[in-house]
């Protein structure tokens, strides 16, 4: 099966010229909170992009039937009953990582990406295309929390992962040179690096389209 | 048929349906993981004491290998178990449950003590969400093992805990200390208040036989609450555990709380019946009154 351009463009789009973080300026609040590590990063950027594709197809699926003075109503109540189940699988198959997310998994819920794409494609278009809009927007999420987190795990704790990478004994607190950058730390930190990203990404873009 | 979605009664019988299958949805859900759920929490649980008696379980199941150390529940609280009892090695080791309030969340723990109910043998410490790389810290094995050997009494045997103190700063004397994490300033001092608190709850369990009587803070405390008949039967209670002090008579605090009540009697005189000098200096107030 051959994806159409429409298709293919609702799954690629997201990831760089229409990305729901760097152009959207969707979701930074969750950019703040989780990426501090690049774990919880990425558990965060796997479940929005699953949640978005599934609740997408969902809403898609349904779109027809759906009375317009209660759309957001009942987009709601599908991301949160969707939350809510992953949130209960999780606690049921992978308690570590339920007990890591704790209180961002229910802040997924109002993730502005979700209802903003539910809003904007799924009410308008069909579940095929629907879902690769959500996989798309959910990696084009996930792949800014996964760099910010890179960046600050790397600088604030000398970690990836939680493995140590710089060694030990280049530490001051060891007789070395080194020491971590604590402000990496800081949740203000996330606003610049993803800042950076921003101008980097749009000084690169602006010169693909002259 | 061509429905009208714009209608009042379809919006409202269209919503209603939705809430409908999304309740029995989760419902289904929720019973069909709950056990699974409550199974993986106990584990944990298990998981975080092990953690705290310092037993390794990544070669073997953790849920086999507690089965193997634990006794029995010396105290609990509700569903919770507050103080258990394991044997590792031969050797008794008492596990108590922190609970506390760090700088986003609660934040707790386990404490395992040797049969001395002093030293800390270990300690393992969670929470429910303290920034990674800062309060997140508490819970390596770096901050941790600064507790082990410790103890949690004075030389005299009273109660003391233990603080955890800025690099330089120095704990009262008679109390041992460790370092609070860098950066970490609020979480650090919820540790320690967290300790402070928690070791004073148990402090009936960590005294039992070892701590002089008039000199526990508890007892004292209790000596002056004797006057309210419930209290006064805790003050028994607490006198009892207290080997130096003798509390036979515990119904009517003949002995005990004769101090107690003379002061009841002063603040207003009002159930000053449960010992024979408090009813006697009740009734001479009242009569003054008349």
């Amino acid at each position: 099966m051959a994806l159409s351009k429409k298709t293919k463009e609702a799954f690629l789009g997201p990831l760089n010229v229409n990305n729901p973080v760097l152009v959207q300026i969707l979701g930074i609040c969750s950019a703040l909170a989780v990426t501090v590590q690049l774990r919880p990063a990425l558990v965060m950027g796997i479940s929005v992009t699953i949640i978005v594709a599934m609740s997408n197809v969902v809403v898609s699926l349904i779109r027809k039937s759906i009375p317009s003075r209660i759309r957001i109503i009942i987009q709601l109540v599908v991301v949160a009953a969707l939350v809510t189940i992953v949130s209960e699988v999780l606690k049921a198959f992978a308690y570590d990582v339920a007990m890591q997310l704790s209180v961002y998994l229910g802040l997924i819920i109002t993730n502005c990406i979700l209802m903003g794409r539910l809003e904007a494609f799924a009410m308008t278009n069909d579940p095929l295309d629907s879902l690769m809009d959500g996989l798309g927007n959910g990696l084009g999420y996930a792949w800014i929390l996964v760099a910010v987190a890179f960046v600050r795990e790397f600088f604030g704790s000398g970690k990836l992962l939680g493995y140590q990478i710089i060694p030990d004994s280049w530490y001051v607190a060891n007789g070395g040179f080194y020491e971590n950058c604590g402000m990496m730390l800081m949740p203000a930190m996330a606003l610049i690096l993803v800042g950076c990203i921003i101008w980097a990404h749009r000084a690169y873009n602006d010169k693909e389209a002259k | 048929m061509k429905m009208n979605t714009e209608s009042s009664v379809y919006t409202i019988v269209y919503a209603m349906i939705l809430v409908v299958i999304v309740a029995v949805l989760l419902a289904v859900v929720n019973q069909g993981l709950k056990s699974r759920q409550e199974a993986n929490a106990r584990l944990d649980q298990q998981k975080q004491m092990l953690v705290a008696l310092n037993q390794d379980y990544s070669n073997s199941d953790p849920a086999v290998l507690y089965q193997k150390l634990v006794v029995d529940t010396l105290l609990s609280e509700g569903e919770r178990a507050n103080i258990i009892r394991f044997e590792v090695e031969n050797q008794t080791k008492y596990v108590l449950r922190l609970h506390g309030q760090g700088l986003w969340g609660g934040i707790g723990g386990y404490m395992a003590l040797n049969d001395d109910k002093n030293t800390v043998f270990g300690i393992n410490f969670n929470h429910e969400g303290e920034t990674p790389g800062l309060g997140g810290e508490i819970v390596t094995e770096k901050f941790r093992s600064q507790f082990f050997g410790k103890h949690i009494k004075d030389v005299q045997g009273n109660l003391r805990s233990i603080a955890v103190l800025k690099e330089g700063k120095m704990a009262d004397e008679g109390q041992e200390q460790v370092d609070a994490w860098a950066g970490a300033t609020i979480t650090s001092t919820g540790v320690s208040e967290m300790l402070a608190s928690n070791l004073q709850e148990y402090s009936e369990f960590l005294n039992d036989g070892h701590t002089e009587c008039h000199k526990s803070p508890i007892c004292e405390k209790m000596k002056q609450d004797c006057c309210q008949t419930k209290a006064g039967t805790e003050c028994c209670k607490a006198e009892k555990a207290c080997q130096q002090c003798k509390c036979e008579n515990c119904d009517d605090c003949k002995d005990c709380c004769a101090g107690g009540c003379e002061q009841c009697c002063n603040n207003g005189c009002k159930d000053c019946k449960c010992c024979d000098k408090g009813k006697k200096c009740c009734d001479n107030k009242n009569n003054d009154k008349e």
